[in-house]
């Protein structure tokens, strides 16, 4: 127990006690805290066990370059794996478990893996599980992940709610620090529209750990706060940099809280367009690679600070602070406010501007010396000379510098830059419109950094056509510091880690050199280094300066791995926000959806349309619903809402050419009041889409295509006429949501509508076959079409879409005594089956017109699309797959769709593929349409449809796709 | 995500349109034979920077946009409507 609650200090509220529990110990920690500063105050040091080796870790850092305190937050359904306690902020009742260890934290009989780790170095997946192959599926793989996975996922639904917001603005800044702030405030004098994004609940970041800065902290935050196009942000972390200015961050809006209130959000995924964008996204503390820096004791200087100025915990009571730089000192300082019992500050170089005033408050300091070995409760200190010294140490702090956060500067576009003073990298010259400001680009210090935000600020705001505001205060200027001195790392006996989520070491590193995998992002994947949620954070300059030096290359030409989004981990659900369920998509519902569902319809999505699958009666299955309805139809008449289909109204001079050259067949010799079926190419001479144009007047067309088409063919047709024929005079438009449209089918369909429709002549000889003509139902003016996809007598009649469901209803009335029926998809599609129609799995994207039987019907001649490339010789070849009917020679046998045709069981040659069956009711047996090679020549003969997905084969003859009234009597009736 | 200037409705979010592809080649006359359709349909130049290309404001106008944009770095120079030519820019 070396942690404790310091007497006073920090920005927590001490007057308030949460009571929270880890690993089912309960403890108390104040609103303020974070999960991992209420456990140092608790005396808790070892917090999680690692990844490969099962290691005993403690917490490294205090914010989202964790690579350790990972645990399982929460129960249930809310349970979340991997959140990084440095980043949980402490609410009543928080429950943890730490992860990755069996049985138990404290006594984990993985660690043995800690002494196989010449066994499972960089690259062991790829060695040491790959033989016998036999072994993978059953011994392997389950060994694998029981024994190296962190967090465990839930398989319960999330019951927290999400939203997404999208906002613009002339000038966003990322990060409140000394730097951000400044240029938030100097961006909003000039009255541009400023958003501030901080990822801390608290804004100031580096100020938060110096109470001498923090009256300039809140004078500047007031000062923002009172301007009225300034929008603050707190706990909203900016994950990535897109495109054009477009940059997307992750509100954690009810992630403080135990449980967000119904209805309350949880998190907020947002996305901002910003004309100018700050970046000052600070800088994180480097590791410096030893043996035993990953051991429970070591943490980041930076990080030690922060325990003691925002959270007031001491990490320690007895310190040592290994550093090349002079941040640590301030570290010094606070260890010493902190009441340390010793303190010994070891500074690898030979000298610090900072020494007096640290060595005047009783610290030791000790120049040239390195810390050899790392044990948990002892440093061992080696000096240049060689001489070794060993003292007792509850906490290691260490400061191997400071890299600029230059993950979104890097995805914005900006090549980086080696800058030697820090021995980092810094944003290069911007591509997009966004500066860096302060830390992230290598200004360190208060004073200095909030310099350097003010004119990034102010830049930005000219950037985006303000003028400046008025100038305001700013902190004093920082005393200049001595240079860094690079240390990567310090070579000894033992493991010395520099990713310790992933638990890849310098020899790792080494390893991958050696066999090759030496460029960086080679060596990144090989080994896994910077791979894990903290994303290489801490230790990823500090791997490629490992590999640098083993190319014997500078390490500013070994370079880094790729930054990608997202810079901290984003859960699915934020970024799926309300898209969720039946809310996944918009549904579009016909103007007929109520009566659907009065009258017992199950639905079913068909695109983002919902349209009735059957209309099951009581105590009816499935099939015998679809039997009755399919029935109703052929015996006597049925209604089916084809209201989805794509209805496009095209009007103009030179409309009947522009169909010309759209469909396979000609449209212009169509006379009024008559309709045509039409086939549509695409320009490579495969079949796009198919349906009835019907001619209401010279220049005045109705096109109808495949639901799942509407929208594909209207972009086509805008294409050709936009871009391809702008001298044709046509004008078309989408009329699909304005019609209802419904079929009515069967041998007294006429019967049926003949006492309803007024207006309209429907005898046969008035009215035949494709036969267009406006009429009224129940007063309400109609346009009745002589078509059939059903193979019966049928029509379709359109009503406006706020009068569709009184003309069904009317229909339904009129045809009562015939015993009317609606049907639904399922019957639809038996129907079509069994007449011999192509849709959608004969329309398949890989047929053309020939393949579809319809070969005869394409135009020879003239600008027709898909005319010329149709006729290729590979395509035009008559072995092709051609559009057949199939039956089972034994009527008991069922059919599959994607089965295959092949000539005898176990032949190897698949001779096509079933692309649709159902269960006929006229032919009392399973039939199917199938694309067959030669298909045309096959006609009687016998072969096999077998289903290895179902263990199946039946032997079927090959008939003509027309499985009822090849000669269309009916539809002419 | 990119930002598109609509020459009809103004800048407008990527997730607004749908891409095509290359404007620059035309559909031959219908006489132009099998291999001139072939180059239209399948040839294409695939450069490395600047580029035309067609993308439809399908949630907007619906306009066919001939856009000026560099495959390597994203800038958007040009949109111009359907049936006017991007102006040449000295490179």
């Amino acid at each position: 127990m070396s942690g404790r609650r310091l007497p006073a200090g920090g920005h927590i509220d001490r007057e308030r006690h949460l009571s929270f529990s880890f690993d089912g110990r309960r403890f108390f920690g104040h609103p303020g805290d974070t999960l991992a500063s209420a456990l140092i105050a608790n005396g808790v040091r070892l917090v999680g066990r690692s990844f490969k080796y099962h290691r005993p870790r403690g917490i490294m850092t205090a914010g989202p370059d964790e690579p350790s305190a990972l645990v399982e937050l929460r129960e249930g359904a809310r349970t979340e794996p991997n959140s990084k306690m440095t980043e949980v902020a402490l609410y009543e009742g928080l429950v943890a478990r730490s992860q990755n260890r069996w049985p138990s934290l404290g006594l984990d009989l993985m660690a043995v893996n800690s002494l196989a780790g010449k066994l499972i170095g960089a690259g062991f997946y790829y060695k040491t599980f790959m033989w016998p192959k036999a072994f993978w599926e059953k011994v392997y793989e389950p060994l694998i992940r029981r024994a190296a996975g962190l967090g465990r996922a839930v398989d319960r639904r999330d019951p927290d709610h999400y939203e997404a917001l999208h906002a613009h603005c002339d000038v966003l800044v990322v990060g409140s620090g000394a730097a951000g702030l400044a240029a938030a405030r100097a961006a909003g004098a000039s009255g541009a529209r400023v958003i501030l994004c901080e990822r801390d609940d608290l804004l100031g970041g580096g100020l938060l750990l110096d109470p001498a800065h923090d009256a300039w902290r809140r004078q500047t935050i007031a000062a923002l706060e009172a301007m009225p196009e300034v929008e603050i942000l707190p706990r909203t972390n900016v994950f990535g940099y897109y495109d054009h200015n477009l940059l997307g961050a992750i509100e954690h809006a009810g992630d403080h809280l135990a449980e967000p209130a119904p209805h309350q959000v949880r998190q907020r995924y947002r996305t901002f367009r910003a004309t100018e964008v700050v970046l000052a996204t600070g800088a994180s503390e480097r590791l410096i690679a030893f043996p035993g820096n990953d051991k429970p004791g070591v943490m980041m200087a930076g990080a030690a600070l922060a325990y003691i100025h925002r959270f007031g915990v001491a990490p320690g009571e007895r310190a040592v602070i290994f550093t090349n730089n002079d941040s640590a000192y301030a570290t010094a300082h606070a260890l010493a406010d902190a009441q340390f019992d010793r303190i010994v500050l070891a500074d690898s170089r030979a000298a610090s501007a900072c020494a007096d005033d640290v060595k005047a408050r009783g610290i030791d300091v000790r120049f040239g010396v390195e810390v050899a070995h790392y044990g948990g409760d002892r440093v061992t200190l080696r000096a240049r000379n060689g001489a070794s010294d060993r003292i007792p140490a509850d906490l290691l702090c260490v400061s191997g510098g400071w890299n600029p956060n230059v993950h979104l500067a890097s995805q914005s576009g900006a090549r980086l830059r080696w800058h030697e003073q820090i021995a980092s990298f810094v944003p290069g010259e911007p591509v997009q419109a966004e500066r860096s400001a302060g830390a992230a680009r290598g200004v360190f210090g208060p004073g200095n950094a909030a310099r350097d935000g003010a004119e990034a600020g102010a830049a930005a705001a000219i950037a985006a056509g303000f003028k400046p505001g008025a100038a305001f205060a700013l902190p004093d200027a920082d005393r200049p510091e001595t240079p860094l001195e690079p240390l990567w790392e310090v070579r000894a006996q033992g493991k010395a880690f520099v990713d310790l989520q992933n638990d890849v070491t310098t020899e790792d590193i080494r390893l991958a050199h050696r066999e090759g995998f030496s460029h960086i992002e080679h060596a990144k994947r090989y080994t896994t280094h910077n791979m894990a949620t903290d994303q290489g954070k801490l230790g990823g300059l500090v791997g490629a300066a490992v590999l640098a030096e083993a190319r014997g290359e500078p390490l500013e030409k070994v370079g880094l791995p790729t930054f990608r989004p997202y810079t901290s981990p984003v859960t699915i659900g934020a970024l799926a926000g309300r898209a969720i369920g039946e809310h996944f998509q918009p549904v579009r519902r016909t103007s007929l959806h109520d009566w659907h569902l009065r009258h017992g319809a199950a639905m079913q999505p068909s695109g983002a349309w919902l349209r009735p699958f059957y209309y099951p009666k009581p105590g009816e299955d499935i099939w015998d619903a679809i039997f009755r309805e399919a029935r109703a139809v052929r015996g006597s008449v049925g209604i089916c809402d084809v209201s989805t289909l794509g209805k496009i109204d095209l009007q103009g001079p030179d409309a009947a050419t522009f169909l010309d050259r759209l469909y396979a067949n000609a449209f212009s010799t169509l006379a009024i009041g008559k309709a045509r079926y039409g086939l549509m190419l695409r320009e490579d001479g495969i079949a796009f889409d198919d349906g009835t144009t019907a001619r209401l007047g010279p220049e005045h067309f109705l096109l109808t295509c495949t639901t799942a088409n509407a929208g594909p063919v209207l972009e086509h047709m805008e294409f050709y006429a936009q871009t391809v024929w702008p001298d044709l005079d046509v004008q078309f438009s989408s009329v699909t949501d304005q019609w209802a449209q419904m079929a009515v089918a069967g041998p007294r369909s006429r019967l049926t509508l003949q006492k309803v429709v007024a207006g309209l002549d429907l005898s046969n000889e008035a009215f035949p076959f494709m036969a267009v003509g406006e009429a009224t139902i129940a007063g309400i003016p109609v346009r009745v079409f002589r078509i059939s996809f059903s193979g019966e007598l049928a029509y379709e009649v359109a009503a406006p879409s706020g009068d569709g469901e009184t003309v069904w209803e009317a229909i339904i009335a009129a045809g009562e005594e015939f015993g009317i029926a609606p049907y639904g998809l399922e019957a639809m599609g038996l129907m079509r089956i069994e007449k011999g129609h192509a849709a959608g799995p004969e329309l398949n994207g890989q047929t053309t017109a020939a393949d579809l039987g319809m070969g005869r019907m394409v135009k020879k001649a003239g600008d027709v699309v898909g005319r010329v490339l149709g006729a290729r010789p590979a395509l035009a070849n008559p072995s092709r797959p051609r559009l057949v009917g199939i039956r089972p020679t034994d009527p008991a046998k069922r059919l599959r769709g994607g089965a295959h045709l092949v000539s005898e069981p176990g032949a190897g040659k698949s001779l096509g593929w079933v692309s649709s069956v159902t269960q006929s009711i006229e032919l009392s047996q399973w039939i199917g349409l199938a694309m067959l090679e030669d298909g045309a020549a096959r006609q009687g003969q016998l072969l096999h449809a077998v289903s290895p997905l179902h263990g199946e084969s039946v032997e079927v003859i090959v008939t003509s796709p027309h499985h009822i009234d090849p000669e269309n009597a009916r539809v002419r009736a | 995500m990119h930002l598109i200037p609509c020459p009809c409705c103004g800048p407008r979010a990527e997730d607004e349109f749908h891409y095509r592809g290359d404007a620059t080649v035309k559909r031959p006359a219908p006489d132009a034979g099998e291999q001139a359709f072939y180059d239209f349909v399948y040839t294409r130049a695939n450069p490395r920077g600047w580029h035309v290309e067609w993308w439809h404001h399908y949630a907007g106008c619906r306009q066919w946009v001939k856009v000026e944009r560099n495959t390597m770095t994203h800038e958007i120079r040009t949109a111009v409507g359907p049936a006017e030519d991007i102006p040449e820019v000295q490179v």
